[in-house]
């Protein structure tokens, strides 16, 4: 019994790794951009830096279809409740990535309009600062989220470790 | 150039019982008229042959509440430490076109395109009767401006078919453009602290009645704000029969930030950032604008080579800004390798944006009196490689889409507009030039150095969407056309000199030799501090700013570099001193990639603005779209709106 059980979490902990390499090369993200930094986001993802090297190519424009949400720009109370949507929209798992610092703390925007950061309505994986950040930075980002995707297991996998 | 009339006095004549008070302060020609008789002098301009003033091009409001006191910081809390404010910088004349009693001013630019002049008005307004006539019914520009006067500041229009708020939210209480409404006061509509949301989302009335199965009915569509098919933020509800588009409802604010509140609470120099930001395809027309805006109220003039900078570094904004444009429609309609072609262009210019001010696109390049360094040595040879590659990228676009079969007919005959209707709606720029009006700030009004370039100003015949891509097309040739030029006539910078053989010498050559101890070398040397602006290696920032010590930053290498710098730093970006202009407005038009780009700056003496207000090109342009999409079919929707170019910071700011 005792021999079933490792022989069993030993494929699973394989499986795990081989879905997280699976997962972290086939990234099918949703831009939500609105701003600026949007500007940065067409750059990255265009033939001079091309994010399609990462395996991260593709855009898919309906939440239902994309697992890492790129909130691109800034986010401003208006515009929350509809942010707020598409995250809730997105299957599991989901992934997301505040772009620029508007998204992660709000930036210099310090006023009425304008959301002190998406971490204040939901969760964020991958931090990646500037106004707006350099492409680098952004292929930088991806790759730090390839290796959280990467080490991520699923729930059997965390029972054991 | 401009006609030289009096205007002020003209209009006193037609007019003697409206016109208050009259005044020309900066060349800028104010009249300050009774609410009561607006629309009658309104009237006057439009229809009077000595006025013509066809252009609403701008209704804003000031508020006065506060005017004199000295303004709130929201950063940096006061120290407690009062320091002697810096001497003022003398007006030529006194500017007499202070606050009365009222406490709102609202304020009208008007142009006339065909004369070429312009006329400024002041309508006060009571506080407790805050209310005016509406000028939807002379200008539909007036109809979005005006909301926006009631959304930010709370002053009503009459007879306006549809006050309610535009970039704010309907939950949303108060008015945040008042003087008495804090700049950091949220109203969150989702995480903690969430003000409730209505339930029933602010859409026209659904379906109409349809009583056999096989009969049309009318089908609203919901497109955005975060829409695959719409670059930008914004929501369009369509009311559909069939596929015809009967009824559009246009909601904009979605990236409302507060631009023109913040203008107000950081100083001069603080607020170029924010104009970054404003249209982030072309920030340096943006920087532009705001500081020769400033600049007039201050009553300087840059030096030559500034200028010629200026509009340099504007024209390659100008070509990234046309090339998004373009690409971006482009894909709209399915020609994705477009978009990579044009993007490559643009990354070409970026690299060479990037060379001379630090950074790719938020560059912050402008200074108030200047530009924040001088060009980098090897720019000329530089510049006219990346201008090759440009000129070989938009040819591969030529041929991929003006010939394209497919993009052509979706182009062509969609989003009609005629250029009496697109001038009543203000709107300017490629788009309006689009339908046969030749109206080019940088011709009509020139600016800067624009006036001695040669270069056409391109119009379409039939107003539609395949014309603006024409116009957008040769417009950037134009562009390239004017850099090359520029680039020419350019006049000389200052070169870093060996101060004993009088020969041209690298910075990085000089601060060699001083390390082997040439220490006549040294003494002369100036420390380079940023890497990454080439025109930081230049010897000193001669001939790019004024010499005008209260105005302008010192270069960062007299900043880091000895006392005095450092000083002159301080005493510009301390709270209590800073860039001080006298009392007095100005507005200032420049040639957006969008059309006229207006800034009209109130100072109150101190080191802040009291009001920044932008005029944004494309907000004229976005007031028309519901005009522009009705009749057409709903796949027109996408061309239309890829040639209006929104770009959010600019529209909502």
């Amino acid at each position: 019994m005792s021999q079933q059980l490792e022989d069993a979490s030993f494929l699973t902990s394989k499986l795990d790794e081989a879905i997280g390499w699976a997962r972290k090369y086939s990234i099918f993200q949703y831009p939500f951009v609105t701003a600026c930094c949007g500007m940065e986001y067409m750059a990255a993802a265009c033939s001079h830096y091309d994010f399609d090297r990462f395996g991260a190519g593709l855009p898919r424009f309906s939440p239902r279809q994309a697992d890492v949400l790129f909130v691109v720009g800034t986010i401003s109370h208006k515009m929350a409740p509809v942010l707020l949507r598409i995250y809730e929209q997105m299957a599991d798992p989901k992934w997301v990535v505040a772009f620029g610092v508007c998204t992660c703390t709000g930036g210099f925007y310090d006023n009425y309009a304008t959301v002190m950061g998406i971490d204040t309505i939901m969760p964020v994986d991958i931090y990646i600062p500037g106004c707006p950040p350099r492409p680098e930075y952004v292929l930088d980002g991806l790759m730090k989220l390839q290796e959280k995707i990467q080490a991520q297991h699923s729930k059997a996998g965390q029972q054991k470790a | 150039m401009m006609t030289n009339a009096d205007l002020t006095a003209l209009l006193k004549e037609r007019c003697p019982d409206a016109v208050r008070a009259a005044h020309s302060w900066r060349g800028d020609q104010t009249a300050r008229i009774n609410r009561e008789s607006l629309v009658k002098v309104a009237r006057t301009l439009k229809e009077d042959p000595a006025f013509q003033m066809d252009f609403l091009m701008d209704v804003t409001a000031v508020d006065y509440l506060t005017f004199g006191q000295r303004p709130p910081r929201a950063f940096f809390p006061s120290s407690g430490v009062d320091v002697a404010p810096a001497p003022e910088i003398p007006a030529d004349t006194p500017w007499p076109g202070g606050p009365e009693k009222e406490r709102f001013v609202v304020v009208y630019h008007f142009y006339s395109s065909s004369l070429r002049h312009r006329i400024r008005l002041h309508v006060p307004v009571e506080e407790k009767a805050a209310e005016l006539d509406s000028l939807t019914s002379l200008w539909p520009a007036a109809n979005w401006l005006e909301r926006e006067v009631w959304d930010m500041y709370g002053i009503r229009f009459k007879g306006h078919p549809n006050l309610k708020r535009i970039l704010m939210y309907e939950e949303f209480i108060g008015h945040p453009l008042r003087k008495d409404y804090p700049v950091n006061q949220r109203q969150p509509l989702a995480g903690p602290g969430a003000v409730k949301r209505s339930a029933t989302p602010s859409a026209p009335a659904a379906h109409s009645k349809g009583s056999g199965d096989l009969e049309t009915r009318e089908m609203l569509l919901n497109v955005g704000p975060a829409h695959p098919a719409m670059h930008g933020i914004i929501r369009l509800v369509l009311k559909l029969q069939g596929e015809r588009v009967k009824e559009v409802d246009v909601e904009i604010g979605y990236l409302h930030r507060g631009f023109e509140k913040m203008a107000e609470v950081v100083d001069y120099n603080g607020v170029m950032p924010y104009t970054d930001r404003l249209n982030y395809v072309s920030p340096l027309i943006n920087n532009m604008g705001y500081s020769m805006a400033v600049e007039k109220l201050l009553g300087l003039n840059v030096p030559e080579r500034c200028h010629y900078i200026r509009v340099i570094m504007s024209e390659i904004s100008r070509l990234s800004d046309h090339l998004t444009c373009v690409g971006a429609s482009a894909m709209e309609l399915g020609a994705f390798s477009v978009f990579l072609y044009l993007i490559k262009a643009r990354e070409f210019l970026w690299e060479l944006v990037e060379m001379v001010t630090g950074a790719r696109l938020t560059i912050s390049y402008c200074r108030v009196g200047g530009v924040k360094g001088d060009l980098p040595e090897d720019f000329e040879d530089r510049c006219q490689k990346a201008l090759e590659e440009t000129k070989k990228v938009l040819k591969e676009a030529d041929a991929l889409l003006t010939r394209n079969r497919i993009f052509v007919d979706r182009m062509s005959g969609t989003g009609v507009i005629s250029a009496q209707e697109a001038i009543a709606y203000g709107i300017t720029g490629p788009f309006l030039r689009a339908s046969g009006t030749p109206y080019d700030v940088r011709k009509d009004c020139p600016y800067s150095v624009y006036d001695r370039f040669d270069f056409d100003v391109p119009v379409g015949a039939k107003g539609d969407n395949l014309d603006r891509y024409y116009v957008r097309m040769e417009e950037m040739r134009q562009s390239i056309r004017i850099i090359e030029a520029a680039l020419k006539t350019i006049p000389p910078g200052p070169v870093l000199v060996d101060p004993e053989t009088g020969r041209p010498m690298a910075a990085a050559e000089m601060v060699d030799s001083a390390k082997i101890g040439d220490i006549p070398v040294i003494a002369r040397a100036v420390a380079v501090t940023d890497p990454t602006l080439g025109g930081s290696a230049r010897p000193q920032h001669l001939g790019i700013a004024v010499e005008e010590k209260r105005v302008v930053l010192p270069p960062k290498e007299d900043t880091y570099g000895n006392i005095e710098g450092l000083m002159r730093h301080f005493k510009l970006v301390m709270q209590g001193h800073g860039v001080r202009p006298p009392k007095g407005e100005s507005y200032f038009p420049v040639e957006g990639a969008n059309g006229e780009l207006g800034f009209y700056v109130v100072s109150d003496g101190s080191e802040c603005a009291y009001r920044v207000r932008v005029r944004p090109p494309c907000f004229a342009i976005m007031s028309a779209l519901p005009r522009l999409l009705t009749g057409d079919m709903l796949a027109d929707v996408v061309p239309t709106f890829g040639s209006v170019n929104m770009i959010g910071g600019e529209l909502d700011r």
